[in-house]
């Protein structure tokens, strides 16, 4: 075994084991298999838990309750109780100390969402009041003359 | 703007996130690597079945292929989003995946061409590094190669008649081996197209085969043309000196012409052969998708003929193989002739490479739309550069800069007659 | 020569050498992994899109950008809204005009290159909208062709990406056959819909299902005999998608189409 012959495979020995010692230090803490197994269950224990640790930003309708109960009680006869508050709102966040105050869309294109006409019977659009924006009122916003919160009610601008 | 978003251009029914996330150094990639092994068999041809019309161009082909070797990686570097993140290949491999064996299958690979690139050229090592090391007075540069050819003997300077003949049975066995690493490196180049089962165009196990044949093609192309062009400049030289000097004999011209009749006639045959297979298999392919014509076949069909027709039948079949095909099969073959087939074979290659990793994914997975590609020629942001024309040249150019400082170390021709 | 000695000692070398990779091996052992799979987490996640009801308000678009910071004006989405129309002559029209973020709010049907194609009312045989969302498959190929580890499948059935460990090769991207994976422009990683895993593992409902008002979005718990959701996708009629490619998913979609794509 002494002859010069074998000096490549030592040169490649000490990379390979250049590049495990490197690995112990590159792999992160936890790195290994998990419960799924090696195919899917091969990644870093603690991104579970980072994820998990993210945040809500829309708070639903529950959350809007605590304080605005009476708003949340102008709709409850009418159809438009369905729709979350956020949707129109804006997702809650922190709110009321971050964002203090919402910012409200009462664009029309936010009611065109679900009322432009659009005949496609086998949807559930065919269950909705559908106008055609080109027709009815174009150019106005919506909330001028129908409430949001209670359409059956007056407009409150 | 998302990723993609700047070279695709959506038509008909395509899903929103769906673009052309693999672009141009994609392309690249599967012709470097197909390069390499190309290369590498090439020289292998010689090493290891002793095909000896081919010696000449076994050790040429041998370091063009260890210049190629870095370059085979460097489009992958230029396609990653994080390429700083790299090393996690070689940390973390996730073997399930087809990419995860890459940095392992590449070194391993490196390691066998640069052995066996040590065992063909430790003589000169050895040779240069005495005879510098005689040198009293040595200035920067010469200490610096002193240094540089020191190192690269790895301390085995032993050169008798018993030791070279070691190395030359060490290369063989490398030869040997490198030959199914070197398929390996690029087959499973093609296995990492051939087995995304949402890709309808990709799909097929005949995809590793086709990339290595394709693969030697263009390697073998790449090498002739490489040699044809250095032989010339070398013509070049010695007529010039001839010129300067006429009482210099007109030998040695001649002497290297027909050594360069000779090896590009055989080298071309080898050529040849691994073009029918390759085509054969491509073919194959093409019409076991008509004729079984599962729910996909719309789709490719509509891409196929119509779309990419230009980009397939016409400059990869047509210019790219059946041309040259033509070019090489006319009896008499000349230099000039043969230098513009190989280069209209790795036109070819391209291509197919073009046509499959573009073309794949030029239809939505809804199988309902399409996308187009364009390629970013002037570069206006990172994104552009490294993703665009100038990337990709860059990446074409790259194996012939590293060829050239290789040829400095590692002598490509008259090694004999110094001897 | 070879003793008997060293025929032993030979024996015992390759014995031994050829152990240790089998051993290496064990980690793959389908029967332990099965095991593992079925009874650790009494939790898998599920989602349940009733098309009947979505009425192709957007709203749950818009809702999850701004839930998972994605950008808006990126043409990118986690989830999306697509609508088909069918036509009397057999034609099929589909689009998603930005994700659907906006909702429909005409019947101009977007076909790419900037052209558009209005059907008429009479022309119309059916047309209705398809939510689409990560299927969070039971074998996500995805998951399956990461070549560091990036992307994973939790325990409770959502597969998630290590937005420090992505290395943006786009792999995943391409094996999805659902298009879900896209690059996020911000962090320069693979994102994708995952059931906002930081809603449902803290006792919320996912910003969708929360956005829409028709109920057309459900998350549910599979492995929860008593869960409404779990109820409806073991007694009623559902279907999945693209089920052809093996990745068993797990998006079930009451009153789905031949033609949804």
């Amino acid at each position: 075994m002494k002859s010069h012959v074998w000096r490549p495979l030592y040169l490649v020995l000490g990379l390979i084991a250049l590049v495990l010692i490197a690995r112990l230090f590159i792999v992160p803490k936890g790195f290994g298999v998990n419960e799924q197994g090696y195919m899917y269950g091969f990644y870093r224990k603690a991104n579970e838990a980072e994820w998990k640790s993210l945040g809500a930003k829309y708070k639903t309708s529950e959350y809007c309750k605590n304080c605005h109960a009476d708003k949340i009680a102008t709709r409850k006869d009418s159809l438009h109780a369905a729709i979350p508050c956020e949707n129109c709102h804006g997702p809650a966040g922190n709110h009321p100390d971050n964002p203090p105050k919402l910012e409200i869309d009462r664009s029309r294109e936010l009611c065109l969402r679900c009322h432009a006409y659009l005949p496609y019977a086998a949807s559930g659009r065919a269950t909705i009041t559908g106008i055609n924006p080109e027709m009815h009122n174009a150019g106005i916003e919506c909330v001028n003359c129908h409430n949001a919160h209670n359409p059956k009610r007056e407009a409150t601008r | 703007m998302v990723h993609g978003e700047l070279w695709t251009v959506k038509e008909f029914f395509v899903y929103p996130n769906e673009y052309i996330y693999w672009s141009i150094q994609i392309v690249m990639y599967p012709f470097m690597t197909g390069l390499v092994a190309g290369a590498f068999v090439l020289s292998s041809l010689y090493h290891v079945f002793g095909i000896k019309q081919l010696k000449d161009i076994a050790r040429f082909s041998l370091v063009f292929s260890f210049a190629l070797l870095p370059v085979a990686m460097m489009p992958l570097m230029l396609h990653l989003q994080q390429p700083l993140r790299n090393y996690e290949v070689m940390a973390t491999p996730h073997f399930t995946s087809a990419i995860a064996a890459f940095g392992i299958v590449f070194s391993t690979y490196a390691m066998i061409v640069a052995s066996e690139l040590w065992f063909v050229y430790r003589k000169h090592f050895v040779e240069t590094a005495l005879s510098l090391g005689r040198k009293t007075h040595k200035g920067p540069v010469e200490f610096f190669r002193y240094l540089l050819f020191s190192a690269l003997t790895l301390g085995a300077y032993d050169v008798s008649g018993e030791a070279l003949h070691k190395d030359e049975k060490a290369v063989k066995v490398l030869a040997g081996v490198g030959i199914p690493v070197a398929c390996f490196l690029h087959g499973y180049a093609g296995f990492i197209f051939g087995s995304v089962k949402a890709n309808a165009l990709w799909m097929t196990p005949l995809m590793p085969v086709i990339f290595i044949c394709s693969a030697v093609v263009s390697g073998i192309a790449l090498c002739m043309l490489t040699y044809i062009l250095t032989m010339e400049i070398r013509k070049f030289i010695v007529g010039w000196k001839r010129k300067r000097y006429p009482t210099l004999s007109s030998q040695e011209e001649s002497q290297i012409k027909s050594v360069e009749a000779h090896v590009v006639n055989i080298t071309s045959r080898y050529l040849l052969m691994f073009m029918i297979l390759a085509i054969t298999l491509e073919l194959l392919d093409l019409i076991f998708r008509g004729y079984t014509a599962v729910k996909s076949w719309d789709i490719l069909r509509n891409l196929i003929y119509g779309k990419d027709f230009t980009n397939i039948f016409i400059l990869q079949y047509g210019l790219g193989n059946l041309l040259p095909f033509i070019l090489f099969l006319l009896p008499r073959l000349t230099i000039k002739r043969a230098a513009l087939g190989s280069m209209l074979m790795l036109m070819g290659v391209f291509m197919m490479r073009w046509n499959v990793v573009i073309g794949g994914q030029s239809f939505s997975s809804s199988f309902a739309g399409f996308m187009h590609y364009h390629l970013p020629l002037i570069p206006h942001d990172l994104e552009t550069l490294k993703e665009g024309l100038v990337g990709a040249l860059a990446v074409g150019a790259m194996p012939f800069i590293l060829f050239w400082i290789l040829a400095k170390i590692f002598p490509l021709f008259g090694e004999e007659k110094s001897s | 020569m070879i003793t008997r000695r060293d025929f032993c000692k030979k024996t015992m070398l390759v014995a031994g050498g050829l152990s240790l990779p089998l051993a290496a091996l064990e980690i793959f052992d389908p029967k332990k992994l099965l095991a593992e799979k079925a009874d650790k987490a009494r939790v898998r996640w599920v989602f349940l899109v009733d098309t009947h009801k979505c009425v192709g308000c957007g709203f749950c678009v818009k809702a999850c950008k701004l839930e998972n910071e994605l950008p808006l004006e990126a043409n990118v989405a986690r989830t999306w809204v697509e609508r088909y129309v069918v036509t009397r002559d057999g034609r099929i029209y589909a689009d998603t005009p930005n994700a659907g973020r906006d909702g429909f709010t005409n019947d101009k049907i977007a076909l790419g290159l900037g052209k558009y194609q209005q059907v008429k009312k009479e022309n119309i045989e059916k047309a209705f909208f398809v939510p689409k969302l990560c299927n969070q498959c039971e074998n996500p190929p995805c998951v399956q062709v990461c070549p560091v580890g990036a992307t994973y499948q939790t325990p409770d059935g959502v597969v998630l990406v290590d937005r420090s460990w992505c290395i943006g090769c786009g792999y995943c991207v391409m094996a999805c056959p659902y298009g879900m994976r896209f690059f996020h422009p911000q962090y320069r990683v693979v994102d994708k819909c995952n059931f906002c895993y930081h809603r449902i593992s803290n006792g919320m409902k996912t910003a969708c299902m929360d956005a829409c008002p028709f109920g057309a979005r459900r998350i549910g718990n599979i492995k929860d005999p008593g869960d409404p959701v779990t109820k409806i996708i073991m007694r009623e009629r559902v279907g999945v998608l693209k089920d052809e490619y093996g990745t068993k998913p797990q998006v079930y979609y009451l009153g789905l189409s031949k033609e949804v794509k």
